[in-house]
């Protein structure tokens, strides 16, 4: 059994440092891009054409949170290429797996995420806002050099658990043919015939991954809180 | 020198300031008192632009805003350098030490060399008592501790107006103490302020003009000693509240 074992885990490695980890990676940072802009839009109280691009904000946050996950990964993948508009798009949208995987998974994290970060951008205190003004700051250096540092130590928590789960999700990949570590442990399990011990090997690999980015959580929540007084935790 | 003429706010139906006409002298200290929810606050927040009134003139030194019109950042950023804000709750940034705090409006608004900011910060933060707090985060602070440095940070900016909104409300009478005698050493250097404030014997001290509102309206314009004399009833009422003569 340990010979399987130790066959496995390269294997599964490989696939999890080649796709797993950098789908991740790749698509939580263009998430994040897309939260700020969303978040920002919407907390924003400019008249106008921003009315129309708060309420497109509203809509795309609203649409990706109240789909499955799995299904945004089909549409994308297998649904695009029959989208065909004349002149546009004469032959459908067809993507590559892993960049119909790379959209999907930026565009339902940077849903969730969105939230996240306007949640922490409004609990600075408005005192904060008035401070930056005063001292003759416009609104872009504001956000830049006093709310966003501030927001962002409320947001890491909630960011982190996106994070986590994201890599956990990578694993639907599987479904439009990537081979990332999910598809490796079935493709080795239909080989070996040992189904209980590849899942529960692979199960761990994503432990040891994401116990790794709670560790990485960890450091910069100690890092960032190196102004607050209260170290964390409730006053008891 | 301020001058406003004709200011009017209102939220809603709520007339908080109702046709302001008067001036702000500079390299004097103008205080303003009057009775909690009076429009006091908003006037002075109108003045740094952090309120904007729907009607009335400001007039700061050059510089002309017609309230009734947009208010364009130029303009805007412009008053902000003419004036600097101190608040009831400090507002310190409290992601940077008390001498980052210093330098972040020189260094980022004004364009300053780090070096020279940093020199000029350490000298200020001397005046204030403080040369000791330099790398400290302002969670490490007594609120009088944090509002010198927060009145070190509004000097930094070389304001021509500092304003001040309740400065003291916040503390205890020890620690206002501390923040009085630095606002009263600011005075005697002929920094032109203006103060919104409780503080009865504070006023007394420092004021070179009183602006008494009630429900929006100025009930008194002129100075101090005039209106400690004032025979108005509704002002001596005022004055008796604020100490403690039962």
């Amino acid at each position: 059994m340990w010979k399987i074992i130790t066959d496995a885990i390269p294997q599964l490695l490989v696939a999890g440092l080649k796709f797993t980890l950098p789908m991740a990676i790749i698509s939580f940072v263009i998430g994040m891009v897309i939260a700020l802009a969303v978040a920002l839009t919407r907390i924003s109280t400019k008249r106008g054409a921003f009315n129309l691009l708060r309420w497109l904000a509203s809509a795309y946050v609203w649409l990706f949170r109240s789909t499955p996950l799995l299904v945004q990964l089909f549409i994308v993948y297998f649904g695009l290429p029959h989208l065909i508009i004349p002149g546009v798009f004469p032959e459908g949208i067809k993507l590559d797996p892993f960049m119909a995987g790379i959209i999907t998974f930026s565009l339902n994290t940077g849903a969730y995420c969105a939230e996240t970060v306007r949640a922490s951008l409004l609990s600075v205190p408005q005192g904060q806002w008035e401070a930056a003004y005063a001292i003759g700051m416009r609104r872009g250096m504001v956000l830049r050099r006093i709310i966003i540092p501030q927001a962002l130590r409320t947001a890491l928590p909630p960011l982190s658990n996106s994070f986590i789960g994201l890599v956990k999700d990578t694993s639907l990949a599987v479904s439009i043919t990537i081979v990332e570590m999910f598809e490796v442990s079935q493709q080795i399990a239909a080989t070996n015939y040992q189904p209980l011990l590849m899942y529960t090997l692979v199960a761990l690999l994503y432990a040891v991954f994401c116990t790794v980015l709670s560790w990485l959580q960890s450091w910069l929540e100690r890092k960032f809180s190196a102004y607050t007084s209260v170290e964390g935790g409730m006053i008891s | 020198m301020i001058e406003l003429t004709h200011l009017t706010k209102r939220f809603g139906d709520n007339v908080v300031l109702n046709d302001i006409c008067t001036t702000f002298p500079e390299q004097e200290t103008t205080v303003i008192l009057g009775p909690s929810g009076s429009g006091k606050s908003t006037l002075l927040r109108s003045l740094n632009l952090l309120e904007h009134p729907e009607e009335g003139q400001y007039q700061i030194d050059d510089l002309q805003v017609n309230f009734a019109e947009p208010i364009s950042s130029q303009t805007t950023f412009a008053v902000r350098q003419k004036t600097e804000m101190v608040f009831q709750g400090f507002n310190l940034f409290p992601h940077m030490t008390v001498l980052k705090n210093l330098i972040e409006g020189p260094v980022h608004v004004l364009k300053k060399p780090k070096a020279d900011a940093m020199a000029e910060a350490s000298t200020l933060l001397k005046h204030v008592g403080l040369a000791d707090k330099a790398d400290a985060y302002p969670s490490q602070l007594s609120g009088g501790q944090a509002q010198r440095v927060a009145i070190a940070r509004s000097l930094a900016m070389h304001p021509h107006y500092i304003l001040l909104d309740e400065p003291t409300s916040a503390l205890d009478p020890e620690l206002e103490l501390e923040v009085l005698k630095v606002l009263l050493t600011i005075h005697e250097q002929q920094q032109s302020m203006v103060i919104v404030t409780h503080n009865m014997s504070f006023a007394k001290r420092v004021a070179n003009k009183i602006l008494f509102i009630e429900n929006g309206d100025v009930q008194y314009d002129g100075s101090a000693a005039g209106f400690f004399a004032s025979e108005n009833p509704r002002i001596k009422r005022f004055i008796d509240s604020m100490s403690f003569t039962i």
